[in-house]
């Protein structure tokens, strides 16, 4: 009885370290008309609703939704704001259209990141202000004591973590969109500073600016634009516990969790048979591993082994973050998600120029919200 | 048309108060709490979560979605936070309602909070960061000078008195005067009261203005087979409609709220009423100030342009009125925790159509209710439209 949906329109700006040149809604246009040209519509005629994602304290603006109408061609219609990931917002326009009250609906992220004076300050003000705040961490250092746990509890190795980055970095050299390809070595990522250990600061990504934005459509919708629809199969998402205190530490539950949900909506039950391509979440490089598993493309403790012997190359058996991952393309503040979806799309459209991967049928996104919140989303997707 | 038909099958709500001693997560499991228990349910029941909450700045939380997700009861459980300022606490019923109608899920508890006393010194001042950081920052507006702003344009346009205004405080806080959750209740209070209260920014004195308030509302969800198991009466969401204008208020007209007005045709059309007037019974349009209320009405095609203040002053919006506006007690009387102000508008509906609603009843067992938020700058409008 609900429509499928699919996306039939992506546009983005960047991705760069800084845009000193270009306000974030400077961003979000070039995004914007990018997105409504591939898929063939007028955002003032076609699209019937809009949904950004976006933090109050990344833009440095109380109540930012005030602001995102007007670059998007979105004024005087149906938008909000969901305070998620871009995956967040990809499910929300999902439900939207499943609705059946709405055909066309378009989907913003944007990192305005090298605005950010403080942005370690920013993150630390995500901890419980009672409980945490008093302590000072900085949110390196919760991830590092995570990936503590993580090699702990399943045997995974730093080199290990070294090769994702190594990985991610060289798949970065391959897209012209990301500004961090880099041909490194594990001894090379070992080398850099510690953040907090066994955290290093080269297995951390860095920030970039960008912008991007994609239109969803019902299937009658999607038959009628120019655009090659890629659909959504499902969506999952989740959130664990806030409280550093009592959260299972060296597994990501809300991954786990999203991809049981997707999976169920997608129909099928063990990824590695139906997946062909793979983009999740590397804010930091154990996080790659952590996703891979909780996933289910792997059990506990092999996704490293898995990575140290070439199975998420771009050749591998799962390619994992061909696009260069947030380690290779920059982490996007609340777009992180949408640049995963971003690579799956292209890719399953065939349109992903020197990387573009053979053979593909089905990809799968995969975000987190990042420190201190153990929530995130997956999206599944086919061409 | 096929869609999946969305009811309300439960509702609850803390006292909304000046300053709560419980945490911002406390006030969302309370009200969580009390909608769960009206409905015999447990969190085993609920598939997902909404949350509703306006500004981070007022808990001083970045992400304070993610914070305050245990306390809404998300705990490994699909949970999203939406976002339209002040508008959000009837847009939060909207996001659970295609959350089900979308067929991915067939129960959503909705939370709604806000904790506006931890700002210091003012909970205004979580507001002057709103504004343009280019254009309009280095003014340094704040809320209540805009608002003045609007309800000056609105009084000259249509040479509206601020006498025509002050009756709809008067009508609100001696409504709420009945409501047990009330901050602001008073069953005595005069036209005289508002007009010789402290002028805060003119021509809006403090009785114009609802308070800063503490407060959390909860509602329950569910598709149509499994709300006929848990109610006999399931309050139907029949419209919903929402819509955000530009951020450029400067160039707007004030004295009329377009973004309102398309809000509720978009829930007006999906409910298929043609005569709003006649089919709803009941109204709960945001009264932030007295004279949101008015202008509120006219956006919503309930009144003519410049006309509403004469529904008030012939007392057709009382509560034994021909068209009962804010029966809660609204905004001015109950309180003002943005979100979950809101909220207390879709809890009053659900509570006033099942003929639950005490001593604020609405005699001639309404059919029909429309709920509306306004926020942002001056910008959004959003509507719920609910029937038995």
């Amino acid at each position: 009885m609900n429509e499928r949906v699919a996306i039939v329109g992506v546009g983005w700006s960047g991705f760069r370290p800084v845009t000193p040149e270009l306000s974030y809604k400077e961003l979000t246009y070039a995004a914007a008309v990018r997105a409504y040209a591939d898929a063939g519509v007028d955002p003032r005629r076609d699209i019937e609703s809009f949904v950004t994602v976006a933090e109050d304290f990344n833009e440095g603006t109380s109540i930012f939704d005030e602001y995102t109408p007007d670059q998007l061609g979105a004024v005087l219609k149906p938008m909000h704001t969901i305070t998620g990931d871009g995956l967040h917002g990809l499910a929300t326009a999902y439900m939207l259209i499943r609705t059946g009250q709405f055909n066309v609906v378009a989907v913003e992220g944007h990192s305005k990141a090298s605005n950010i004076l403080t942005l370690p300050e920013i993150t630390a003000y995500a901890q419980d202000p009672v409980i945490n705040r008093p302590l000072r961490f900085n949110s390196h250092f919760i991830a590092g004591l995570e990936m503590n746990r993580y090699l702990y509890e399943t045997g995974a190795t730093q080199d290990q973590c070294a090769a994702v980055v190594v990985k991610n970095r060289r798949n970065a050299l391959t897209n012209p969109s990301a500004p961090y390809g880099a041909d490194l070595t594990v001894d090379d990522i070992l080398a850099g500073p510690v953040l907090s250990w066994p955290l290093g600061s080269r297995q951390a990504a860095d920030h970039a600016d960008g912008a991007i934005v994609m239109v969803l459509a019902s299937e009658s919708a999607a038959r009628q634009l120019a655009g090659t629809p890629v659909w959504i199969l499902g969506a999952g998402w989740c959130s664990d516990s806030p409280a550093l205190e009592n959260r299972e530490w060296a597994q990501a539950v809300y991954a786990r969790q999203s991809a049981r949900m997707a999976y169920r909506q997608a129909g099928f039950s063990n990824p590695k048979q139906v997946v062909d391509l793979v983009e999740v979440d590397d804010t930091y490089a154990y996080k790659e591993l952590q996703a891979l598993e909780a996933l289910g493309f792997y059990r506990s403790g092999e996704a490293g082994i898995a990575t140290e012997e070439g199975a998420t190359q771009p050749d591998g058996e799962i390619p994992v973050n061909v696009s260069g991952g947030s380690l290779g393309i920059g982490h996007l503040l609340d777009a992180t998600g949408l640049a995963r979806a971003l690579e799956v799309v292209l890719q399953l459209r065939g349109e992903a120029g020197s990387r573009q991967l053979d053979g593909l049928e089905v990809g799968l996104a995969q975000s987190w919200r990042g420190v201190p919140t153990a929530s995130g989303a997956v999206i599944v997707m086919s061409n | 048309m096929g869609m999946r038909k969305v009811a309300v099958v439960g509702a609850g709500m803390t006292k909304f108060v000046r300053r709560a001693q419980e945490t911002a997560k406390e006030l969302c499991w309370e009200a969580a709490r009390l909608a769960l228990d009206s409905s015999e349910l447990t969190m085993d029941d609920i598939e997902t979560v909404c949350l509703g909450t306006a500004p981070d700045a007022f808990d001083g939380v970045h992400m304070n979605g993610e914070y305050l997700s245990d306390g809404a009861g998300a705990w490994r459980k699909p949970y999203m936070r939406s976002y339209v300022g002040g508008g959000t606490g009837v847009f939060v019923p909207i996001q659970g309602w295609y959350h089900i109608a979308s067929g991915l899920f067939d129960t959503c508890l909705v939370v709604a909070e806000e904790k506006m006393s931890s700002y210091y010194p003012h909970a205004q001042a979580a507001f002057l960061t709103i504004f343009d950081h280019t254009t309009e920052r280095p003014l340094k507006p704040n809320l209540l000078w805009i608002f003045a702003l609007e309800m000056n344009r609105y009084m000259h346009t249509y040479g509206i008195s601020k006498e025509d205004i002050a009756r709809v405080a008067v009508k609100n806080k001696r409504n709420a005067a009945d409501h047990p959750s009330a901050l602001l209740g008073d069953p005595n209070i005069t036209v005289e009261d508002v007009l010789n209260s402290e002028v805060l920014a003119w021509p809006v004195n403090r009785f114009d203005v609802s308070p800063v308030s503490d407060g959390a509302v909860a509602i329950i969800l569910a598709a149509e087979h499994v709300a006929k198991r848990i109610t006999d009466k399931p309050v139907w969401i029949e419209g919903v409609g929402w819509n955000l204008d530009t951020a450029h208020w400067t160039n707007r007209d004030l004295a009329y709220p377009r973004y309102v007005e398309y809000a509720a045709r978009m829930a007006y059309d999906m409910a298929g009423i043609r005569e709003p007037r006649k089919e709803i019974n009941i109204v709960e349009p945001y009264d932030p100030f007295d004279y949101k209320e008015l202008h509120h009405l006219e956006g919503l095609l309930l009144a003519d342009r410049g006309k509403a203040p004469q529904l008030v002053a012939d007392g057709v919006t009382n509560r034994d009125g021909d068209m009962p506006v804010c029966p809660s007690g609204g905004l001015l009387g109950v309180g003002n925790p943005i979100a979950a102000a809101g909220l207390m508008k879709i809890a009053e509906l659900f509570w006033q159509l099942r003929g639950e609603a005490g001593k604020r009843q609405v005699p001639g067992q309404p059919k029909r209710g429309l709920a509306q938020a306004w926020g942002d700058l001056m910008q959004v409008g959003t509507v719920v439209i609910m029937g038995r």
